[in-house]
């Protein structure tokens, strides 16, 4: 008896080929047809303003790195929705956010003082220091090292009770580190309350999405892990808030874990260290102008008569004055000293150490 | 004789080019070294001349780069690993010290791994955390890895090649300080042999031995000496494992008194086992302690303590000052 049956073929190859990332605001800043948005409208106006802090923030430290007076640091500069509008997602007061080092709005939202953020960047041991009550941990340089740590904080919080959930940032090349995969399966096997919030902003550095991944889509990896996926506008605020709260609702009803993936570009260097213009594209760069997350929020409000001229003014002035006072701040405090290098290796200063800080400390003073 | 003059960057990316030239199954991994060629770009230009299969951007994952680089070693290639940050060897950890150090003897020497691992290393550039660390005694405290530490761009250029021809693997550690630093480079000259210590300034009161870019602050801590009349003859490792204390020795049996200094926390250091090597076979000629000058036993600071961290001319003065003492 002869049976035809169809040659076989991998069940989980196109599946990831043709998703579709989610999207609610268009670029012209028109609500896609039948959607709705997920945040109110004091909400948006604050979600906007902070988008803008972003931006000027990192115009200042730009300016002031080239000056001297600031350290190398990443900025935000095209990725302000995929940022904000996972953390407008999340309650400042139970939720924790887990940093990579390009996500400054989400920090402040949780309370961080930009002035905090600052010292870390003028190279300041203060700047590791978040103040009590702050949920957040300090930007992580070693990449993806976050991301098992996040998994243990989440498991840890749902262990005590706490309806708390832990959003964890990363980008698209730390997400090939194998701390990565080994944290986003930890977490499906342990059920904790982790979102995964991987930012595909294009780049590694010089190292662009197709050569960090074979992959079509890196949210496509979610079912490996058994936990789900999600592919996400990265420069639409509201999509981005509408997909990070569904996964931010699931793990704190104890549904577990997500993967979100979001779609956006870096707009430029890598860093302040960094000439991106030896790598990057110029059409491709172009092409993403268009797209600017904030241009997109800012024309939707107007259209919805939530924001005018009058008001643009007196945000952008606040936010101005806000930066220029950290940078007062900031720029008037001592330098640390002797005692930040030696007094919190641990708990107490051993013999030794005691020893060696006597010696800086005579040296010092001899010179 | 074709002598140039080059920054230790470009003795490097020169090295590295003719490596290339010379051996077809020389090839180069890591991260952002292609079109960007590396954060320090050493690597610059290469992937434009040798092509993408040579010259590869992998993608950001150092045990994979390392993993890989082990399989390519099998089948023959010389694969030379740039890792893009000390602090960031230590993913690949695993692969170097359980994998890449053992294979040669796990399989009794059938199978041998010409893998060489770059590693820009040492701070004094004031970048943020991770980025200025000095892994070396973990590497040298595992048997079957060969650790090399070079100091200027004359070793440099010849070094890399050296370290790519060698037949065991070779953690290379290129001091990211000096990466600026020039000297003349004669591109025809009979290299000096890899593993061995040389000795840099003649002096006789006091031994200073130094590696990667402490061999600058030595030399100049000499200088300053030689102002007060006190002659201090310094050392240049170049081979962190095995070490060639062969040179070492006649100089302390000379002098009498030997100061390692290394930018590497003190403790559980490098410095310790020299001294203990040099007490067992200088005893009777040591007028002093071995004495260390290094990096305080805390973890790299931050910019903003980075100078008080670091061992400087002042802290090699007080510890030969020490020397003297005894
Ligand atoms: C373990 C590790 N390896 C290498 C680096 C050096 N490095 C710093 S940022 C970067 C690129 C990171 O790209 P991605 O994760 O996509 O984040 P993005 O900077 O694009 O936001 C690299 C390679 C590092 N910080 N940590």
């Amino acid at each position: 008896m002869s049976t035809t049956r169809p040659a076989f073929t991998p069940q989980f190859m196109r599946e990831d080929g043709d998703a579709a990332p989610w999207t609610v605001l268009r670029p012209d800043g028109q609500l896609e047809e039948g959607a709705r948005p997920t945040l109110d409208d004091a909400q948006l106006r604050e979600a906007c303003e902070l988008m803008l802090f972003s931006r000027a923030f990192d115009e200042k430290g730009f300016s002031l790195q080239r000056q001297g007076r600031f350290g190398t640091f990443s900025p935000v500069r095209g990725q302000e929705a995929s940022v904000v509008g996972a953390a407008v997602a999340l309650d400042p007061q139970r939720d924790w956010v887990v940093p990579q080092y390009r996500e400054l709005p989400a920090l402040l939202r949780q309370g961080l003082p930009l002035e905090q953020f600052m010292l870390t960047f003028l190279g300041d041991p203060r700047g590791g220091l978040a103040p009590e009550g702050v949920n957040v941990l300090p930007i992580q340089i070693g990449l993806a090292a976050q991301l098992p740590q996040a998994v243990g904080l989440a498991w840890g919080l749902a262990r005590q009770g706490r309806d708390a959930v832990v959003l964890v940032f990363c980008g698209d090349g730390a997400s090939s580190e194998g701390d990565f995969h080994e944290a986003c399966n930890l977490a499906g096997t342990l059920g904790a309350p982790v979102v995964f919030l991987l930012q595909n902003n294009g780049w590694a550095i010089s190292t662009p999405r197709s050569r960090q991944s074979a992959a079509v889509t890196l949210a496509a990896r979610a079912p490996g892990y058994g936990i789900p996926g999600s592919l996400v506008d990265g420069n639409d605020l509201l999509a981005v808030h509408e997909v990070v709260s569904d996964a931010v609702g699931r793990a704190r009803a104890g549904d577990g874990p997500s993967l979100v993936e979001t779609l956006t570009y870096r707009l430029g260097d890598h860093n302040t260290a960094d000439d991106a213009r030896r790598y990057q594209p110029a059409d491709e760069l172009e092409s993403w102008a268009p797209r600017d997350p904030i241009a997109r929020v800012l024309a939707h409000l107007r259209s919805r008569d939530l924001w005018d001229d009058e008001h643009d003014a007196a945000v952008r002035a606040r936010i101005g004055r806000r930066i220029d006072e950290a940078v007062r701040t900031v720029e008037g405090v001592e330098p640390p000293g002797v005692d930040h290098l030696f007094a919190h290796v641990g708990e107490e200063l051993s013999p030794r150490l005691a020893r060696q800080r006597a010696d800086l400390i005579a040296s010092v003073e001899t010179r | 004789m074709t002598t140039e003059t080059l920054t230790m960057g470009k003795a490097l990316n020169l090295g590295l080019r003719r490596a290339m030239d010379d051996d077809p199954k020389v090839v180069l991994m890591g991260e952002d070294i292609g079109r960007l060629g590396g954060v320090f770009r050493v690597t610059d230009g290469l992937q434009k001349d040798f092509g993408e299969a040579r010259v590869v951007d992998t993608p950001l994952a150092e045990a994979g780069i390392v993993g890989t680089a082990v399989g390519l070693a099998l089948r023959g290639y010389r694969p030379v690993c740039e890792i893009q940050f000390d602090g960031f060897v230590f993913p690949a950890v695993n692969q170097i010290v359980t994998q890449v150090a053992k294979i040669s003897a796990r399989s009794q020497g059938r199978m041998r791994m010409p893998v060489v691992i770059r590693i820009p290393f040492g701070g004094g550039i004031g970048a943020v955390e991770h980025h200025s660390e000095s892994p070396e005694a973990y590497f040298a405290h595992t048997p079957g890895l060969k650790v090399v530490s070079v100091s200027n761009p004359v070793d440099a250029y010849w070094g890399i090649q050296q370290a790519i021809a060698a037949p065991d693997p070779v953690v290379f550690l290129e001091p990211k300080r000096r990466y600026w630093e020039k000297a003349e480079v004669d591109l025809d000259a009979i290299p000096e042999p890899l593993f061995r210590s040389r000795v840099v300034r003649r002096g006789d009161d006091v031994t200073v031995l130094a590696y990667g870019p402490m061999v600058a602050t030595a030399l100049q801590a000499a200088a300053a000496a030689a102002e007060e009349g006190r002659s201090l003859e310094v050392v240049d490792l170049r081979t962190l494992s095995p070490l060639d204390l062969d040179p070492v020795v006649d100089s302390v049996r000379r002098t009498g008194r030997c100061v390692v200094v290394h930018e590497a926390q003190v403790s559980h250091g490098l410095g310790a086992e020299i001294a203990a090597r040099l007490t067992e076979q200088c005893f009777h000629s040591l007028e002093a302690p071995v004495l260390r000058a290094g990096g305080y036993d805390v973890p790299y600071p931050p910019a903003r303590n980075e100078e008080e961290y670091l061992p400087d001319l002042d802290r090699v003065l007080d510890a030969v000052d020490r020397a003297m003492g005894f």
